[in-house]
């Protein structure tokens, strides 16, 4: 990858459930290290973006990249063909994501949670993956939780344990799809403060989903407005919750502010 | 009742060969659920269609006419005469199977697709997807079911005294009643409590099993589980 290279591009991509366009002609590109935020109203297609790059969509027309490579491509015959399912998982190992329900594993320990895809997928050996896990698990103050189940702990503690597992992957990308929203509100703050000290202190490339404004602008270099499928706003935090150019953003503002 | 004591012996002389007929057949049951109900869900056409034809066929069939076919008609077909004891096997597991390829299904399309997606989004493979993260989750779902199947199968243990497999119910009806015809009402109170006994054990071991799954998730088994358990042991 060039220095100068862009971490996620995304050209001319468009998908549609059925009939439903959910993204149209999209373009956007994310520099190494940045942090964006889709905000927009529900079913403006942010959502979608991760999930495209998490390759648990596919693409209807366009492609992206992802460091430099294509994810929903592949080079074959001098010419672009859809990547296979064994290609595109290859270029995805860079990408972790963190999910609204958390989707931790019940039948497997927190320790397993962490530690069985960089062993399967990344081919650590155990003791790397434990002592992996065990740094993580300190990082997000859960330590003491690595023998429990995910069922033994709280909605905040499970969203905790599944940012240390998104982190073991030691992955280049983040996607945040709306981590907060299924917290219960008191533990709304602290996962976000967590994600806030991730942020400042490793260089991962962070697309974020959130309906928590003030998290937004602390958190972003950079906030997409969506609506119908497009981005009608890119702009700085401080200028797009400042002084919003676009009349739709400005009244989501007011809306989601209550 | 001065009886009792012979009339226990010959039904006890049978158990054996209702626990190896039962036991065959789970074990068969067990192989048969698990291949066509994951055939159930493949990608592949064929498969499916293969899968969902055994399926239909010995669930709408008759058991005992399936039996006979295995016993009395395969010989003179193509000349192969199967024990009768393994031909009950063959056939308890077969339909029993049947049935089973269904709870697979149904407990394998029940784990939700966020764990599938969460198993993706760590770049898992569709193999260990399969195996590490969905299969233990449905295992344990399909647990109750199971242990309902395995009881009904060991209930139609009882067809095979119609090929003289020397098992409870043969014993009762062909040696005993004849013979102690005055006893009727002991010996089929003695043979019911015998397929109780044997259901009761299947239930402890599925109990035994399902404790353990759970144990493995990190929770109690839950409500249904243990109604379905308890509703099975009676």
């Amino acid at each position: 990858m060039q220095p100068s290279e862009p971490m996620i591009v995304f050209e001319g991509v468009e998908k549609r459930f059925g009939d439903h366009v959910v993204l149209s002609d999209l373009d956007m590109t994310v520099a190494p290290g940045e942090h964006v935020t889709l905000i927009g109203p529900s079913g403006s297609g942010k959502t979608t973006i991760l999930r495209l790059l998490m390759c648990l969509e596919k693409v209807d027309a366009g492609t992206i990249r992802v460091g430099g490579r294509y994810l929903t491509h592949m080079e074959k015959n001098g010419g672009l063909v859809p990547a296979d399912e064994r290609y595109s998982r290859e270029v995805r190992k860079r990408i972790g994501m963190v999910f609204q329900q958390f989707n931790l594993f019940p039948n497997m320990t927190v320790r397993r949670n962490l530690t069985e895809a960089p062993t399967r997928v990344l081919g650590l050996s155990k003791d790397e993956a434990n002592a992996r896990a065990e740094e993580l698990l300190d990082l997000v103050g859960l330590g003491d939780k690595i023998d429990a189940h995910p069922t033994q702990l709280s909605g905040g503690q499970q969203q905790r344990v599944a940012i240390a597992r998104a982190l073991a992957m030691r992955p280049d990308v983040l996607l945040l799809d709306e981590v907060t929203s299924a917290l219960d509100p008191e533990l709304v703050a602290g996962v976000l403060s967590l994600l806030q000290d991730i942020g400042k202190s490793t260089d991962i490339t962070i697309l974020c989903v959130t309906h928590e404004m003030g998290f937004a602008q602390d958190f972003s270099h950079r906030v997409m407005m969506f609506d119908g499928g497009r981005i009608i706003e890119d702009a700085p935090p401080e200028e797009l919750f400042g002084a919003p150019r676009h009349e739709r953003t400005r009244t989501f503002l007011q809306a989601v502010s209550g | 009742m001065e009886n009792l004591p012979r009339i226990v012996a010959v039904l006890l002389d049978g158990v054996p060969e209702t626990v190896i007929a039962a036991a065959g057949g789970i074990l068969l049951t067990i192989l048969l659920a698990f291949s066509a109900g994951l055939a159930l869900l493949s990608e592949h056409r064929l498969l499916r269609a293969i899968s969902r034809t055994y399926v239909e066929f010995f669930r709408g069939t008759s058991e005992v006419v399936q039996l006979f076919w295995i016993y009395f008609v395969l010989p003179v077909l193509v000349g192969i005469q199967l024990l009768p004891l393994f031909a009950g096997v063959v056939v308890l597991g077969l339909n029993h199977g049947a049935y089973g390829a269904e709870i697979v299904r149904g407990a394998v399309s029940s784990v939700p697709k966020a764990q599938v997606e969460g198993a993706k989004a760590l770049s898992f493979s569709p193999r260990d997807i399969r195996w590490r993260v969905v299969m233990p989750q449905a295992v344990l779902e399909m647990l109750p079911s199971f242990n309902n199947l395995f009881i009904q199968l060991l209930k139609s243990t009882a067809i095979l005294s119609f090929i003289v497999v020397s098992e409870v119910t043969e014993r009762g009806v062909q040696v005993l009643v004849p013979n102690f015809g005055d006893d009727i009402v002991l010996i089929f109170v003695l043979m019911l409590l015998i397929y109780l006994v044997l259901a009761v054990l299947i239930t402890a071991v599925m109990r035994w099993l399902e404790r353990i799954g759970a144990r493995r998730l990190g929770r109690r088994p839950s409500a249904s589980a243990r109604t379905a358990a308890v509703a099975a042991a009676h």
